[in-house]
């Protein structure tokens, strides 16, 4: 009997083991999900936490995070004829899973359309705009032109864009190669405005410091001249007035001092006569020939 | 949730079994209801099964043994929900999935163990770095020291339509555990994502000589606000803790270019250091020598002067005392000098007599007479 029993209830924990097995299931914080009857859509789980479904339903999970796409850099002719690489990337959420899985179904899928959508769209934005406008504040207008054109092309997948954004912009290589050789170009031409200028500005200092040279010297020597003439003209004065005193005198006395300068050095020949003034005694003890006669001294 | 199916399915019958330990696990079961996940369920499905087998022919004391290994096995599955935080950790419950806002500290704590419960301990003290724009040893995976350039991420264009090759540093961490976890997928590869893109918005507004040189700050400074922003948009949970430029040059082909401009900018101040050197010799060089020559000047004016004093007074001297006795003074004077000149000198005296209507001057052997003077030592 209980033997029975117990097997029937075994039987029974067997049967609601099972039933619970696939009508439970957990939808996670990340996660939201669809209960599809028969591939028709019944409900939408969008809370975490348990929940039930009868055993003929499925789940379709979706996720609920930040999701991303990143499609591939694309080259775009600006308006200013300059090319460019864009690369711009995409955030979003799904926000409405039924749509998405009506029109996507899969995030594979999606990212695919979207992609498609988002190139199409940086395309077209960015082919209006010239190379600065990409380089400036501008840039974050564009960006909000792109988000609200995608936004509104893909509207019916069930998203919402969360941001989209210009990643890499970047000159493709050919334009590289020239941006580098202006680069190059520009900074030749300051460096060599630099050498210039400090080679002017050395002449110039050198020169300055040549005429300074010449200026200080030249004031000095004048400087110097003006000392001489006072002491030669000291001097005029000073023997002018001494001499003064009795010109004739000055002129015997100074005649001696001269003979005597003259003749210093021994070994000199003279030829003397001696009737000379200096030899009145020499003959004549009277000095007749008196006091009149000057000597005459030959130097030879 | 299998052991409350297994609980309500078998405890019934076996009422006669530990009354202390069966209510508490009843209870348990009770805040567990409901919930379900099936491969568990399936597998103690298939335990109890085993146990309905064996208890069929074993009765009552069969029976017993079983449910005190069942007792065990729940107080076994109830400790594993036993869970450690490290003190740079933050625990995130999630209850089927579900996370009602519960953070834990670091510490030891309890939740519904698997598959009720999970826990998520993401390290939120922990500064995570991201390279852009090159790569250490820590993204080669410790294989290499040094960096390596990654030039399709570090060039950049600038404000003013030049190439600057840009390496940053971004050090971020988790602000809100739960945000970081829930609301974006794959974190790192957006963070690294959208610091790219706004170190390029912000290098995009900016000159290329001022990026290289005196708006580093303000360019970290504002790359990291437009980054927080651009994250706290998304929700990420994420806090920029810095973003730390570590290179911002012109790039590689034109760097020599940009040398050679600072090596023109020294050139310059050498050539102009050079020439002040120059005007620094030469300058007070003249000033040196013009003094030299007026000290030189002056030195004659005083010499002159001095002299001219000295000879002027020596005969202001003579003279007086020549006044004394004017005619006698003279003929000594005369006198004495004439002597001195005579004394040293040769002398030849030629009467006036002897030289005749013709003179004697023209056959004078002159010559001898020095040669005589030089060998004799001079004679009469």
């Amino acid at each position: 009997m209980s033997r029975f029993k117990f097997a029937i209830l075994g039987a029974i924990v067997v049967a609601i083991g099972i039933m619970i097995s696939v009508s439970v299931f957990t939808v996670r914080e990340t996660e939201q999900a669809l209960v599809l009857q028969f591939g028709q859509w019944q409900r939408t789980a969008s809370d975490p936490g348990i929940q039930f479904k009868f055993p003929w339903q499925s789940a379709q999970k979706y996720e609920k995070r930040v999701l991303s796409v990143d499609p591939p850099a694309e080259e775009v002719l600006l308006n200013d004829q300059k090319r460019i690489l864009v690369d711009a990337f995409a955030r979003y959420k799904i926000t409405d899973p039924l749509k998405f899985f009506q029109t996507v179904r899969t995030e594979a899928t999606f990212q695919n359309r979207f992609g498609n959508i988002l190139t199409s769209t940086v395309k077209e934005v960015v082919a209006q705009q010239a190379l600065e406008d990409m380089l400036s504040e501008k840039r974050n207008s564009i960006m909000e032109t792109i988000r609200d054109s995608v936004a509104k092309n893909s509207a019916g997948f069930g998203t919402e864009v969360v941001d989209i954004r210009i990643g890499r912009s970047e000159l493709p290589e050919a334009v590289s190669q020239n941006v580098y050789d202006r680069m190059r170009t520009e900074r030749e031409r300051e460096a060599n405005l630099l050498r210039a200028e400090g080679e002017e500005n050395a002449r110039r200092i050198r020169a300055t410091a040549d005429r300074q040279q010449v200026e200080i010297v030249a004031e000095a020597e004048r400087e110097a001249q003006v000392l001489r003439g006072n002491g030669d003209a000291a001097r005029n004065g000073i023997l002018g007035e001494a001499y003064g005193q009795d010109p004739e005198f000055f002129e015997f006395f100074r005649s001696l001092e001269a003979y005597r300068e003259t003749f210093e050095e021994p070994g000199t020949t003279m030829l003397l006569k001696p009737d000379s003034d200096f030899f009145r005694y020499f003959n004549d003890v009277g000095g007749l020939s008196g006091r009149q006669s000057s000597g005459a001294i030959n130097k030879k | 949730m299998s052991w409350n199916n297994q609980g309500s399915g078998g405890g019934g019958p076996w009422g006669g079994g530990p009354k202390g330990q069966w209510p508490p696990s009843g209870g348990g079961g009770g805040g567990g209801g409901g919930g379900a996940t099936p491969p568990n369920i399936e597998e103690m499905l298939r335990r109890s099964q085993e146990r309905v087998k064996r208890f069929l022919p074993g009765g009552l004391g069969g029976g017993r043994a079983i449910a005190l290994l069942a007792v065990g096995l729940l107080a076994l599955w109830l400790m594993s929900g036993l869970y450690k935080v490290q003190p740079d950790e933050q625990g995130v419950e999630l209850l089927f999935g579900k996370w009602d806002g519960v953070v834990t500290e670091s510490g030891l704590h309890w939740r519904w163990p698997a598959p009720i419960g999970e826990v998520q301990t993401p390290k939120v003290t922990v500064i995570n770095r991201v390279n852009i724009g090159f790569q250490d040893a820590s993204d080669l995976g410790g294989r290499v020291s040094g960096t390596r350039d990654v030039p399709r991420e570090s060039l950049m264009l600038t404000g003013d339509q030049n190439i600057a090759d840009v390496d940053f540093t971004v050090q971020w961490r988790i602000i809100n555990a739960g945000n970081y976890l829930f609301n974006i997928r794959d974190p790192e590869a957006t963070v690294k994502l959208v610091a790219e893109s706004a170190m390029r918005e912000i290098v995009g507004q900016t000159k290329l000589d001022d990026l290289i040189t005196t708006a580093r700050e303000q360019v970290q400074g504002q790359a990291k606000i437009l980054l927080q922003q651009v994250l706290d948009g998304y929700g990420a949970g994420i806090g920029i803790e810095r973003i730390q430029l570590q290179l911002t040059s012109p790039p590689p082909p034109v760097i020599d270019a940009f040398n050679d401009v600072q090596r023109a900018r020294q050139d310059k101040e050498r050539l102009q250091n050079e020439a002040e050197a120059y005007q620094n010799r030469i300058v007070p060089t003249a000033r040196g020598e013009a003094a030299s020559v007026i000290e030189e000047a002056t030195a004659y004016k005083q010499r002159v002067t001095k002299e001219a004093q000295g000879e002027g007074a020596r005969f202001s001297e003579i003279y007086q005392s020549y006044l004394i006795a004017p005619d006698i003074t003279r003929r000594r004077l005369y006198i004495e000098t004439l002597r001195d000149v005579l004394k040293g000198a040769n002398k030849v005296i030629i009467a006036e007599g002897a030289t005749g209507g013709q003179g004697v001057v023209p056959y004078l052997p002159l010559n001898e007479i020095n040669r005589n003077r030089t060998t004799d030592g001079g004679g009469q």
